[in-house]
């Protein structure tokens, strides 16, 4: 005799059926759900968007641990500290750590308590933006201010739109032009970048500013400037230099870069099309004599690269035809470079370049796809 | 001559529709090129829900006789299109669902199978009426689907032209060169009685990997096609759009190629006798190899069914789960058998490996196995999510148009947009590839089909 069976706490019509939202979370992410097609395709494809996450986190991972030994670096740099590799990172390991435990505590508190609210499953994609988030911001930022830009993030940049896929900007870029425009004094300035241990000054010659900054300060004579600070194209390419957590490390980031286009997770048009972007506009800069920095030093100055390969590129907020991702992607990297020149309010132009391109992104798409439309239609006419 | 002969097959190659973008599912269980006997059930079944559009009205009672051809069921709204008895027998029963819908009308089979004798037709000679006629009478105008929106198709309409693919690229699919490949004359003679019922002409498709061996290219009064590419390069509406895309107000009919030889047969015999090879495949098929059968033939005398297994009448992207209870699809001359799939795996997502599932994304590494064939089952590997990743669709839509945008002018029900975005172009089946990669695991056919329900709705 088949007995009804006395539905699970968590079931429906159990007693706590409120929570399932969170309890699926909790249970999806330790088990695969055991759902079986039920229409369309008999079949389907082990790629989820939890593994697509999960792979961009991965992608982020060189980034971070790069960023945790520079912040350990910048410090041993700005007390005269004498300290080995691994004192270095555990130093900076211990200052990062807060900044993602804050991101991911607040962030997905929200969106638990936003899933809850809706009875709909907990997205993964705050995976990804709540590790972006402490990468994208200064290692000495009050953890309170980080706790405010992420709920501000995910609540305006997110869960009003009705949750990951539906977004217009990046959230992780948003909670920082949060940031940016509500404490620009943590924010920007030279006394972020390096955490310095507390009751301790910065031995005379350490400035604490970015190359980035610097290169906007020096006037003409670039190269040397940044030389004289200590700083050679290698150091900004291996990214012992001041700035966010995990912008400075160029080789870092292409390592990411390499496991996002082979895996196929993030667009390499994109990518491509900001680098050329990028250099074009720098090049032109020298023309006019803007700036007497060769071109592809804006590659690697500042959130260049990060942004490229890590914001830029985020499948939901760019464009998504592939001509518009030329477009997009070209505009992104030629805007954050003409705003270092010519914006001298801001030193990067890189978040506001890809928020602004997140904004026109459906726009490109819609010229894309009206454009094909027409010249499909007329095709089809004549046919 | 053998130049003139090369130069005769580099002209009729001209028509070449190369495609670069689709995929191949590296499926188990491909049916051996050998027939294994012929499925005889205990009822051979006529299932209205088989053709797209059809509202089924009654024409016999249980116990009723009929004949192979006799009629069993007219459409309501237009009562010249029959469904017909696919064998001769005593009516058996009449199965109903839900809210009395008819599911079925079950025929108990005569031993020895008696037709109705049509008699046989030169198309030519008679004329597109007489054709149109007897199509109707046999009940094979109900072969004819009609695009858009892949409904039965109204026989009062010229089609600009007729399209039929001569194979298919779909998983496991049935070999059609050795399931027809006897069959070549049929074939040509159902090429001949449709090419009266359009003057656009008949375009057949062929495979350009075996052209030369195909027992299809030798074929006249067609305009012959050569496709390359990997699924859906065989369905016939991406065919079309490389042909000659449908625009608003034009309709086309297509006829499977398995239909269109026992259009062939009934021209040439003037019985209808709808006998098909078919492709008894996938990874819990026990011996995957080809069985003769009836449309209607309950699969369950097709292949011994496993505990836990799903039956799928056609293939594993559009095929219609028919349960172990269900009738071989009128169209369909595939059955796929697929373990069901509701097992959890425990930290799936986060395994660096996992060799038994295929990945067409190269988030996993199947692609480090290229020639591996999985024993894949019907499990989703994950939970419904908004679109993020949607370049994965155009990837495997071989067509001129953006599936993501014509996805979501589906679901807005938009029709303005849907018309522009190519709805006239496609069926479910066409996209059903996006259903298989999408990591956020949408029901990409279920809404195409949402958009096309809609315009049959609005377009009235």
């Amino acid at each position: 005799m088949a007995e009804e069976k006395k539905p699970g706490l968590f079931e429906k019509g159990g007693k706590l059926y409120w929570l399932h939202s969170s309890i699926d979370a909790f249970d999806t992410f330790l088990r695969v759900p055991g759902t079986v097609t039920s229409r369309g395709a008999h079949i389907r494809d082990a790629v989820d968007l939890k593994r697509v996450m999960i792979l961009v986190v991965i992608a982020l991972v060189p980034a971070a641990l790069m960023g945790m030994y520079n912040v350990g670096f910048q410090s041993a740099l700005a007390t005269g500290a004498a300290w080995g590799f691994w004192k270095m990172f555990w130093y900076g390991f211990l200052r990062v750590l807060p900044l993602f435990l804050v991101s991911y505590i607040v962030g997905l508190g929200i969106e638990f308590a936003d899933a809850q609210i809706k009875g709909e499953e907990v997205n993964e994609g705050y995976l990804v933006t709540g590790f972006l988030i402490p990468l994208i911001v200064p290692v000495d930022l009050p953890l309170w201010m980080l706790a405010l830009a992420v709920a501000f993030a995910v609540i305006f940049g997110k869960c009003v739109f009705g949750g990951t896929g539906m977004n217009i900007w990046n959230p992780a870029l948003l909670a920082r032009a949060f940031l940016f425009f509500s404490y620009p004094s943590k924010m920007s300035g030279s006394e972020v970048w390096v955490h310095l241990p507390k009751g301790q000054a910065a031995v005379d010659a350490f400035t604490g500013a970015t190359p980035l900054a610097l290169t906007d300060e020096a006037g003409r004579h670039t190269v040397d400037a940044l030389n004289a600070a200590g700083w050679d194209w290698w150091s900004l390419f291996n990214g012992l230099v001041p700035g966010s957590v995990g912008e400075t490390s160029v080789i870092a980031i292409l390592l990411g870069a390499v496991i996002l286009v082979w895996t196929g997770v993030a667009s390499w048009k994109i990518m491509v099309s900001a680098v050329a972007g990028g250099l074009l506009i720098g090049w032109l800069g020298q023309l006019t004599g803007a700036t007497d920095l060769p071109c592809w030093y804006q590659l690697l100055l500042g959130g260049f690269a990060f942004g490229t390969v890590f914001m830029a590129t985020d499948p939901v907020t760019s464009a998504q035809t592939e001509k518009g991702k030329w477009i997009y992607g070209f505009l992104v990297g030629a805007l954050a470079v003409t705003v270092r020149f010519w914006n001298p309010g801001y030193a990067e132009g890189m978040m506001l370049a890809i928020l602004l391109m997140n904004t026109f992104a459906p726009l490109i798409d819609h010229c894309v796809v009206s454009a094909a439309t027409r010249r499909r239609n007329g095709k089809t006419q004549t046919a | 001559m053998v130049f003139l002969r090369l130069i005769f097959l580099h002209l009729n190659m001209s028509n070449s529709i190369d495609l670069k973008k689709g995929l191949d599912i590296p499926l188990k269980g491909a049916a051996a090129r050998k027939v294994i006997g012929t499925a005889k059930g205990d009822v051979v079944a006529v299932c209205p829900e088989d053709f797209a559009g059809f509202a089924p009205r009654l024409l016999v009672r249980e116990g009723d006789r009929v004949l192979a051809g006799s009629p069993v069921l007219a459409d309501k709204s237009n009562p010249d299109i029959l469904l017909t008895a696919p064998v001769s027998g005593t009516v058996h029963a009449v199965v109903r669902g839900e809210k009395r819908k008819l599911l079925a009308v079950t025929i108990d089979p005569d031993p020895t199978c008696q037709y109705v004798e049509f008699g046989p037709l030169d198309p030519a000679a008679a004329g597109p009426d007489a054709v149109r006629d007897l199509l109707l009478k046999s009940g094979l105008f109900a072969a004819i689907i009609q695009r858009p929106y892949g409904i039965i198709a109204d026989p009062s309409l010229k089609p600009k032209a007729i399209f039929i693919s001569s194979f298919s690229t779909a998983p496991l699919a049935a070999d059609s060169d050795f399931a027809l490949g006897g069959e070549a004359d049929d074939v040509q003679a159902g090429i001949r009685a449709l090419s009266c019922l359009t003057d656009g002409g008949v375009h057949l498709s062929v495979s350009a990997g075996n052209y030369a061996k195909s027992p299809f290219h030798k074929l006249e009064g067609a305009i012959l096609h050569t496709v390359s590419g990997k699924h859906p390069a065989g369905n016939v509406g991406v065919q079309i759009s490389h042909i000659s895309p449908i625009k608003k107000g034009q309709t086309v009919w297509t006829v499977p190629i398995v239909l269109v030889a026992a259009i062939g047969r009934l021209m040439r015999t003037g019985k209808l006798d709808l006998l098909r090879k078919v492709a008894v495949t996938g990874p819990a098929a026990e011996d995957p190899a080809y069985v003769e059968a009836l449309p209607g033939t309950p699969v369950s005398a097709l292949a011994a069914i496993g505990e836990g297994v799903r039956v799928i009448s056609g293939d594993v992207l559009s095929g219609k789960a028919v349960g172990r209870d269900g009738y071989l699809g009128f169209f369909d001359n595939q059955i796929t058998l697929l373990r069901e799939g509701p097992e959890r795996e425990i930290l799936g997502w986060a395994k660096p490996f996992r060799p038994k599932i295929f990945s067409a994304s190269k988030c996993y590494f199947s692609w480090l196995t290229p020639g591996k064939k999985y024993d894949l089952d019907t499990n989703v590997h994950g939970g419904p999510r908004a679109f993020v990743e949607t370049k994965c669709f155009a990837d495997v839509t071989p067509m001129d148009i953006f599936p993501i945008y014509l996805i979501k002018a589906c679901l807005a029900g938009d029709i303005e947009k849907m018309e522009q975005f190519g709805i006239y172009e496609v069926l479910p089946e066409d996209l059903a590839l996006c259903d298989y990669v999408d990591p956020s695991k949408n029901e990409i056919q279920a809404i195409i089909q949402s958009g096309i329900d809609l315009m049959i709705k609005e377009m009235a």
